[in-house]
């Protein structure tokens, strides 16, 4: 018996169609995952069950009558429990608080007695916690469970996690499973959200590929494999990029000994990583998002110190240094997220002298001239549409990506680090941002592309680097590289037992 | 049909009307209050915004009101277009004052043409030091600057308390004010039988500095960069502490000129309630003035007219004094609300025609 239906939705985010005519069903008692590469609408579809968006079209029933879900407090009536990653608990309070918080009744409110009635609640649900702890001394596992069973404590039947297992470390993800598999068995039914296909394939009865907003397909776990999965996760789709074929004989220009960083909450995101990028070659580093690009890029921007380990640059060793002496250095980057490239409330002129402002200053004075000129050279050689005097926040994404491209390539940087350039721009933008970067390859500059999109690391990179929980797992040239292959190495599989697959 | 709230910003024509509108819309919801008052509404606002500008003397009068206000909006305003949210205006205030004071009890038969110097600059130097704790924590500890600047404000005001029933309690009086400052170092007059005061010039000094430094100097770029985007700003290389640094000492500085100028302009000593204040009002102007030069030397200005103004209609008309505060708050969340409300607009339509046009925006 399907306990949920959805039924076509479709969900639109300005140009973007986050959800489109998806169709989805949960089974009473069965865990089912959603699983696809970030921005693929899993979340989306998910908060659209839990009230947090309203779907543009579809219908949703819940145990097989039409509902309409506009909040979580409609979604907790239909019996729909959700845990976000980012957990809405109050740290101050303890755990029985903050469960019942929102579901107490009459004034008065003893401690002892929500906290035995919390406490009987986690005992009947097999989950262990203290009830009388204060949040904020929990660990992130715990916490979790706590958002589980203040789901449970609201009669949640249908349970929705939103990638649990990104915030654990394993031996937790061993007792979750644990508690969901309990759940199952008395007549729960999940849905969890995940990238992950190990994860899936170990606790899931059945599988949901979304890909660009669409599904791919549903399938049982006996029917499938890891490798089937990673095949409709990645999908297949070719642009227009074309490269030269030359084998790369330049020297070194970045090399990344040993590198390893904490993550802003100081769990270690970069184990050791090892890398050399020559003169004339593009380096891609492929991985699903949360396995250590973030922390990668960061290190080598210079706002990220990293525990141990080396950057070097041409000759110079630049560990330690500032993202201004980087620069300085013969380093172009282009971060992950465009709004922590530009400004968004300065001028499309500043923003292009912002990086090298040493270059447009004489004797702490602006030369207004010069950074008048810079940007109008820049914005005419990077067709950017925009003025210099244009605030940069009324700038499409995409030529919002092309100041940052002029600035990063203007001073022609020995060193390219380019972190998921292409995210979210449309066709013509994401061809200009790639032809660009082969132009800089070409020129003989040492490329490190960081990207999600499998197919761009493909058709741009002349080696690949797989990154898997912040080490790096494996290293080809790319014409030995394979969507199969890859999408293994990125879902933690060891080089090793690839053959056997 | 349903109403729906759209980010969409207002066309360029209408940010000047803004003020206006404020004004309007503030008028409309105050005068019933006059009325209660046994006043008529139209005369109350001839008096709160007309009458101080009718007759030379209440005009000077303006701009001796403004000064303390054109200093520490000024202050604060520089402060907060480096994102730092410095409350602590009052505090540095009271802290150039004390320096004023010290320097117009020591300076006795200097020449004024070192004296008034040094005032300023200790009085800088004063209002930079009591700036520098929290800032300090901020970049080291990351403590929030808006409870440790606000909270030393009080700590100041005990400081001052202790001086004026201690060490420079008033030998003549005995009341708890110091000693009158010496000559040199009192602030020469810019008009005959006036209270206008040099403070004035250097409030409008500092107003065009601030102007020059903001929009023409690395200085200003890198602030209003780690300001806007602090992230961005890091990224792209800039020192954001260091320049949380420098943003926080000159705006506790120009704080600390605030007081000199109370001091040397117009109390020539020391009292507990030399600001009734100035340094909170700052946070108004820097904030009605969108955090620009030319605005805070509007906003202040204004502010002035209508704290002079209150005072007007109070006297005029009989109704009480707070009535002119009243005006004056309202007046504040009209215009702020009206500022944040031109990014919005507000449309009417029927809920199916949603989709169609989401798909248009498309």
């Amino acid at each position: 018996m399907n306990i949920i239906e959805m039924r076509s939705i479709s969900k639109r985010f300005g140009p973007v169609l986050a959800n489109d005519a998806v169709d989805f069903t949960l089974a009473q008692g069965e865990i089912h995952a959603l699983l696809g590469e970030n921005g693929a609408g899993k979340t989306t579809l998910m908060r659209i069950l839990y009230g947090l968006y309203t779907a543009d079209k579809g219908e949703i029933l819940v145990g097989g009558q039409p509902v309409t879900i506009h909040s979580p407090g409609d979604a907790i009536r239909a019996g729909v429990g959700m845990v976000t990653q980012h957990f809405t608990l109050v740290a101050p309070l303890t755990v029985a608080e903050n469960v019942v918080l929102g579901q107490t009744d009459g004034f008065r409110l003893e401690p002892e007695t929500i906290e035995r009635k919390v406490g009987e609640a986690a005992e009947r649900y097999g989950i262990e916690v203290d009830p009388a702890a204060q949040i904020r001394h929990l660990s992130v596992g715990e916490r979790q469970r706590v958002e589980i069973l203040k789901a449970l404590y609201r009669n949640a039947r249908i349970l929705i996690l939103d990638e649990p297992t990104a915030v654990l470390v394993p031996q937790e993800v061993d007792v979750l499973f644990a508690t969901l598999g309990r759940l199952v068995r008395e007549g729960l039914s999940v849905v969890f959200i995940s990238h992950k296909l190990h994860e899936v394939m170990t606790v899931c009865d059945r599988i949901t590929v979304l890909r660009n907003g669409q599904v791919v397909g549903t399938v049982h776990k006996q029917d499938t494999s890891k490798l089937k999965l990673a095949r409709m996760m990645v999908g297949r789709e070719t642009f227009g990029v074309e490269r030269s074929q030359q084998p790369i004989t330049g020297e070194p220009r970045l090399r990344m000994e040993g590198l390893s960083a904490r993550n802003s909450k100081g769990l270690e995101a970069l184990k050791g990583v090892t890398l050399t990028v020559r003169s004339g070659e593009i380096l891609g580093i492929a991985g699903v998002s949360g396995n250590g690009q973030t922390e990668l890029a960061d290190v080598l921007a210079g706002v990220l110190e990293p525990s141990t380990g080396r950057i070097i640059v041409g000759e110079r060793d630049l560990t330690g240094s500032d993202a201004s002496q980087i620069t300085a250095a013969g380093v172009g980057r282009i971060p992950e997220d465009r709004h922590k490239g530009v400004v968004a409330e300065l001028t499309v002129a500043e923003n292009l002298a912002l990086e090298n402002l040493s270059d447009f200053v004489r004797q702490g004075r602006l030369d207004r001239e010069r950074i008048r000129q810079n940007a109008e050279q820049l914005i005419g050689e990077y067709t950017i549409k925009a003025s210099p005097t244009d605030r940069t926040r009324t700038l499409s994404g995409g030529n919002m990506q092309k100041v940052i491209l002029a600035r990063a390539l203007a001073r022609k940087p020995q060193v390219v680090i380019a972190s998921q350039p292409t995210r979210g721009l449309d066709v013509g933008a994401t061809e200009y941002v790639r032809q660009r970067l082969l132009e800089e390859r070409d020129r003989g500059a040492a490329v490190l592309l960081l990207s999600e999109d499998l197919d761009e690391i493909m058709s741009l990179s002349d080696r690949i680097a797989v990154i898997y929980e912040g080490r790096i797992v494996g290293v080809m040239p790319a014409e030995q590289a394979s969507a199969d292959r890859l999408g293994l190495l990125m879902s933690g599989a060891k080089e090793a037992s690839l053959d056997e697959i | 049909m349903r109403f729906r709230l759209e980010r969409s910003p207002a066309p360029y024509w209408v940010r000047p009307l803004i003020p206006v509108i404020a004004l309007i819309i503030t008028f409309l919801l105050t005068a019933s209050l006059i009325v209660w008052a046994d006043a008529n509404p139209f005369e109350g606002y001839y008096y709160f915004l007309i009458a101080p500008l009718a007759n030379r003397v209440s005009a000077i009068e303006v701009l001796v009101k403004s000064t303390p206000l054109l200093l520490t909006g000024a202050s604060v305003a520089f402060a907060f277009a480096a994102g730092y949210w410095n409350i602590g205006a009052e505090g540095q205030l009271y802290a150039g004052a004390i320096a004023a004071t010290w320097l117009g009890l020591t300076l006795d038969g200097v020449s004024p043409f070192i004296a008034i110097p040094l005032m300023l600059i200790g009085g800088f130097i004063a209002g930079m030091l009591w700036a520098l704790p929290p800032v300090w924590l901020k970049i080291r500890l990351n403590v929030d600057e808006i409870v440790t600047t606000l909270l030393l404000n009080s700590v100041i005001l005990f400081l001052v308390s202790f001086l004026l029933n201690g060490p420079w309690r008033d030998p003549i009086s005995g009341w708890p004010q110091s000693p009158e400052i010496a000559a040199a170092t009192v602030f020469p007059k810019l008009l005959p039988r006036a209270r206008l005061h040099l403070g004035f010039l250097v409030a409008m000094m500092v107003i065009g500095l601030m102007w020059y430094v903001l929009s023409r100097t690395r200085l200003g770029l890198t602030m209003r960069a780690a300001g806007l985007g602090p992230e961005a700003a890091r990224y792209a290389g800039i020192n954001v502490k260091r320049t949380l640094l420098t943003a926080a000492l000159i705006s506790g500085g120009i704080a600390g000129l605030a007081g000199v100028s109370e001091v040397a302009g117009i109390h020539f000593h020391l009292i507990e309630a030399i600001s009734p204040g100035y340094g909170y009002t700052g946070i108004v102007i820097a904030t009605l003035g969108a955090l620009n030069p030319i605005g805070v030397a509007i906003a202040g200005l204004f502010i002035g007219l209508i704290e002079t103004g209150s005072q007007n209609v109070s006297r005029a008309l009989g109704v009480p004094a707070y009535l002119g505060d009243v005006v004056q708050a309202t007046l504040l969340l009209v215009t702020l609300a009206a500022l944040a409300l031109q990014n919005f607009r507000l449309r009417l339509r029927a809920p199916d025609a949603a989709a169609e046009l989401a798909a248009e925006e498309a």
